[in-house]
């Protein structure tokens, strides 16, 4: 298992359209990823698990990956977060 | 008459066809046949699907990109593994598949309805209409076919979906009237999209009317009527007309200059705050930007942006813009916008402190990889640097110092910038309109923002509800320091601009036309109702209406004076 932390910098913060593209992103890798904040965990390849987190702009969130393909998950989901999430 | 949000501009007079809320109960039973009842749920769910995929592409074709979107997000949610794998999780626990829709669904609504956030919650209306959409074809339900309703008419429904709008014949629909739904809801958009008035959240309605009914609805004002009598009816038959033909005129002024009514022309720019907006005010026909705020770069940002960010986001709005002037205004923070990065001390009086131009000459190493950014994208455009509340004449003339510098280094390492480019001031202090003389010495242009130039001549926080009705730009005070600060502009031969809510402003453009100003910079919407204003006014008219109005001495005389010359 393999986790970072990172922070959301896209204004909007965890809406639709960022939750579709992480979960798009990840869904083809075998690991499971999750996203801790709060003290929860969510699924990170669900749109819906990603927008009842309710994870707003600024906030501090870290991302577990667990599996064959760990490391290029993570890596992936990092590199996701840092660029904004795609808006 | 009944009240509502006015949704969607426009006058709507036709029959009501009631969408009524069908019965989407079901006997919640436990279930024998567990595969059976997997696959019938695993059936409605393609089925939606198929459908859904059918209607968004129906509405990106008809209605917009953007309207699309909102029923693909239907899909995304149908298609999650955390909604349909509950459910079927459920379904295996012997739950029948309505059950497990409502469950999951009612659920996931709970969750996003209470959330302290409008997007959010508009998620928890999609959901929603997933469940509704589904249950009804678990239940075999059959809606009412609104793509076949007769020509002139009216719909009223509890609340319109997003999967009903995607039905709607535009040629078929006046208007559309909902119990529920705000300005920004999925309803008011598609309604706008498809130029059809809405009025939403008008209590009980539903209850009120009956199929055929005759309703008037005024997506301006918010109000309905139902079966009104002749007088209302044919008022409002003539405010219809006359709606549809300020519309038509409006439309005319698309892709013509600015031109006055005595054959001035003038520019009509945009106020923009992302470069994806530079889009927007070239389809809304802008000639220009006026003004685009940089803030968005470093609000939205959890680190200074660097130099490359921000020359990327500088030349993405200018080549957008194709030629066409863009006016950047540098970092305009502290005041009433705080960024969290920068650490900026909490002030006492922050509309009075360290803000705008004055921060950012204490923080050269900050401003100068802004500057730097702006002169490297002016070689993609005409770019013009802005600088915000300007009090002194040494602040424009250390910033025109700081571009020299970056000019001298760019030559050194050959980077490709504008010789040319521009460095002008805002003039929104009552400092720099009383030395706007001296200030058009050092600046190339003035742009004048009237919301700070007014509350602090009048010395009114406009967020005060006390003070606000001190809060305007026709105050006497205001209007002799805005002639000033145009004139010292003319007659220093540099341009003058504005880029405040007044620009817009129908009683105020003939004064400004009077006073000298050559650009008007308002929010894209408002283009070609400013181009209409101004086609109507010689520099005569306007002069005479200018001399008339500068020797009132109050306000309230000032608006009336313009109130009647005001040309419709």
């Amino acid at each position: 298992m393999v986790s970072q932390k990172v922070k959301v910098i896209n204004e909007q913060g965890m809406h639709m359209r960022p939750a579709s593209v992480m979960s798009q992103t990840l869904t083809p890798f075998e690991s499971s990823v999750k996203i801790g904040f709060n003290g929860n965990e969510y699924d990170a390849k669900s749109v819906m698990m990603l927008m009842a987190a309710c994870i707003k702009c600024g906030s501090e969130i870290e991302i577990i990956a667990d599996g064959a393909d760990e490391e290029d998950a993570l890596k992936a989901a990092v590199e996701l977060v840092e660029r904004g999430l795609g808006d | 008459m009944y009240k509502g949000i006015a949704a969607s501009r426009g006058i709507g007079i036709g029959s009501i066809c009631l969408l009524s809320e069908h019965d989407l109960s079901f006997e919640n039973k436990k279930v024998e046949d567990i595969e059976a009842e997997k696959k019938r749920f695993n059936d409605a769910l393609e089925k939606f699907k198929e459908e859904t995929t059918i209607q968004a592409a129906d509405v990106r074709q008809r209605i917009g990109a953007k309207e699309a979107e909102i029923i693909e997000g239907h899909l995304v949610m149908a298609s999650d593994p955390a909604m349909s794998g509950e459910m079927l999780k459920l379904i295996e626990n012997g739950q029948c598949a309505e059950g497990a829709l409502s469950s999951v669904c009612d659920m996931f609504y709970g969750m996003f309805s209470s959330m302290d956030d409008e997007m959010m919650r508009q998620r928890a209306s999609d959901i929603a209409d997933v469940k509704t959409s589904i249950l009804k074809i678990l239940l075999g339900i059959e809606d009412v076919d609104i793509s076949k309703v007769a020509p002139g008419t009216v719909l009223v429904t509890r609340d319109l979906t997003p999967s009903m709008t995607s039905q709607i014949v535009k040629e078929n629909v006046v208007g559309i009237i909902t119990e529920v739904g705000g300005k920004t809801s999925h309803s008011a958009i598609l309604a706008r999209a498809l130029e059809i008035p809405a009025v939403l959240s008008v209590p009980d309605i539903t209850k009120l009317v009956k199929d055929k009914d005759t309703a008037i609805v005024d997506g301006n004002e918010g109000e309905i009527y139902i079966n009104p009598d002749g007088d209302v009816l044919s008022s409002y038959i003539i405010k219809r007309e006359q709606f549809i033909k300020k519309q038509a005129e409006l439309k005319n002024f698309y892709g013509k200059k600015t031109v006055t009514a005595d054959g001035t022309e003038l520019d009509l720019y945009c106020n923009i705050g992302t470069p994806k907006d530079a889009k927007k005010a070239l389809e809304c026909d802008g000639e220009g930007i006026g003004l685009f705020r940089s803030e968005f770069l470093f609000m939205d940002n959890n680190h200074l942006p660097t130099e490359d960010e921000q020359f990327e986001a500088y030349k993405e709005a200018v080549e957008i813009m194709a030629g066409k002037e863009v006016i950047i205004r540098t970092l305009d923070v502290g005041g009433d916008k705080a960024i969290p990065y920068l650490n900026m001390k909490p002030e006492e009086n922050p509309f009075l402190g360290y803000r705008a131009v004055r921060y950012c000459l204490g923080n050269k190493d900050t401003y100068m990889v802004q500057l730097r950014a702006l002169v490297r994208a002016s070689a993609y455009g005409k770019v013009k640097i802005m600088v915000p509340l300007v009090t002194t004449v040494d602040e424009i003339r250390e910033v025109k110092s700081m571009v020299a510098e970056i000019k001298k280094d760019f030559d050194e390492k050959g980077i490709k910038y504008d010789p040319e480019i521009k460095v002008g001031c805002m003039i929104e202090t009552p400092s720099a309109s009383l030395i706007a003389d001296l200030l058009a010495k050092e600046a190339d242009f003035f742009s004048i923002g009237t919301n700070d130039l007014t509350q602090y001549t009048m010395s009114v926080d406009r967020g005060n509800s006390d003070v606000a009705y001190l809060y305007s730009a026709f105050q006497p005070s205001v209007l002799r320091s805005i002639k000033y600060i145009i004139e010292s502009g003319v007659k220093a031969g540099i341009p003058v601009g504005m880029c405040g809510e007044a620009a817009a402003d129908p009683l105020m453009i003939p004064l400004l036309m009077s006073f000298g100003l050559t650009e008007y910079s308002v929010n894209p919407v408002l283009v070609l109702t400013a181009r209409c204003i101004i086609s109507k006014w010689t520099k005569e008219e306007a002069d005479a209406l200018a001399a008339k109005v500068l020797s009132l001495p109050t306000e309230k005389e000032i608006v009336a004076t313009l109130k009647a010359a005001a040309k419709e």
